[in-house]
């Protein structure tokens, strides 16, 4: 037997004082995540990763929040830290509030993943929510220079040729750290691809 | 190790992404059908939060907010059950946070305009991890029902938001529960967007065990998360 799941609904527009409290200045509780994965001990290539969320009229989404999950540069999720070979002060989870920034971006300082396996290309989770957003949304961020791992990605090889490039993050040349580019079309033309997990 | 896979997610229970008589749905739903994923160890695995990151009162919103030695005005409120997954097995270690308005009805969100008051020693945000046996309780003060713009005279239910992490990425949940008895639900194009069949998930349930005696009320809301599927995957 199977109990049926609790409905999801709409996290509104006023979650920030409750989820991303520091970052989005309401200091009344501390926050438990960021947008800053890295830490004095974190190995791995640093990275920027930003974008704007674009809605069905083409207005940038002002009250979103973005969590991503991603391994460590070794291609580990923190919870296979057992294993012994990844970096285990990497907690692969981060949060962001688009209201913060004054041109509505998230921003992430992060590094880049490690391929998981031989199949998977190096990709970053993105769990988007917003007030209109009733369940929320489940995406994937894959790299433009990482071309030969893309073009055997499992996953990027479902989606249809027309629509890949909606999940490859552009990067800006000459920047540093490293900064991609990543941004979001609920629909459109160029609707991101959104995946049924 | 081995690690499963989990069910899908459950349509039938929750919202379509359009829908229309809750208007944010309208620019803000994806129009092309979600792409199914196979799910791997990106989907499986999840964000491990500690106990140590939660303080004695993140679960007691009448104390946590309190400015000026006083106490937060309203109806006192316990919401307290468990997290299991839908084979019922009890989801221990997992974040629970929320956030809500006063008992005037208004948050302390600087876009929130309602010119209801503010309250000094209330902020509304909280958070816990559910013990050995999956339970979580929250002593907070009863949120009422304030009005929005979404059509003439929309004023939506009193509601607490919840946000859960499970075991895995893919049973993160954010939802919403509800008071039962509450006229303004059958109004509510966000609480109606639900299936008939799972609206009664999202109302909490009063407890007279739950009550403290000459304190608080007492409510009963659980949370059932996607669980593992049959098959377990080779990692
Ligand atoms: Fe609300």
């Amino acid at each position: 037997m199977s109990l049926k799941q609790t409905p999801s609904q709409t996290i509104g527009p006023f979650f920030s004082y409750g989820l991303t409290p520091e970052q989005s200045n309401y200091p009344n509780l501390s926050s438990l995540s960021s947008n800053s994965l890295l830490t004095d001990s974190t190995i791995g290539e640093k990275i920027r990763l930003e974008g704007k969320i674009f809605d069905g009229a083409g207005d940038i989404v002002s009250d979103a929040m973005i969590e991503i999950w991603q391994a460590d540069a070794e291609g580990c999720y923190p919870d296979q830290q057992s294993s012994g070979k990844s970096n285990s002060s990497f907690a692969g989870f981060g949060r962001c509030d688009t209201g913060v920034d004054r041109q509505n971006k998230y921003i992430f300082e992060t590094i880049k993943p490690g391929q998981i396996d031989t199949e998977t290309a190096p990709h970053i989770n993105v769990t988007i929510f917003m007030r209109g957003l009733l369940l929320h949304l489940f995406t994937r961020i894959y790299f433009s220079d990482e071309i030969r791992s893309n073009s055997t990605d499992t996953v990027l090889s479902a989606v249809p040729v027309a629509r890949q490039k909606t999940l490859i993050a552009r990067k800006v040349a000459g920047v540093i750290p490293a900064t991609y580019v990543f941004d979001v079309f609920l629909q459109g033309e160029n609707e991101t691809v959104f995946f049924d997990i | 190790m081995l690690k499963s896979q989990f069910t899908a997610r459950d349509w039938g229970s929750n919202a379509k992404y359009l829908s229309p008589s809750y208007k944010s749905t309208i620019l803000r739903s994806p129009n092309k059908p979600l792409i199914p994923l196979k799910q791997t160890l990106s989907e499986i695995t999840g964000p491990v939060f500690g106990h140590h990151s939660i303080k004695p009162l993140d679960n007691d919103l009448t104390q946590n907010g309190v400015t000026d030695g006083g106490e937060p005005l309203g109806e006192r409120i316990i919401v307290s059950g468990k997290v299991i997954d839908e084979k019922g097995s009890p989801q221990r270690g997992t974040l629970i946070e929320i956030w809500q308005c006063n008992s005037a009805g208004r948050y302390i969100h600087l876009n929130d305009q309602h010119n209801a008051p503010l309250d000094p020693n209330f902020f509304g945000g909280g958070r816990c991890m559910t013990d050995e046996n999956g339970y979580y309780k929250f002593y907070t003060i009863k949120p009422a029902a304030y009005p929005w713009g979404n059509h003439t005279n929309a004023w939506r239910p009193a509601h607490i938001h919840f946000s859960l992490f499970g075991p895995a990425y893919v049973t993160r949940l954010i939802t919403q529960s509800y008071f039962p008895g509450d006229p303004l639900l059958e109004l509510d194009p966000i609480f109606m967007a639900t299936p008939k069949s799972s609206r009664n998930l999202l109302i909490k349930q009063f407890s007279i065990d739950t009550t403290e005696e000459g304190f608080a009320l007492g409510y009963n809301f659980d949370f059932i998360l996607r669980g593992p599927n049959a098959t377990p995957m080779e990692n």
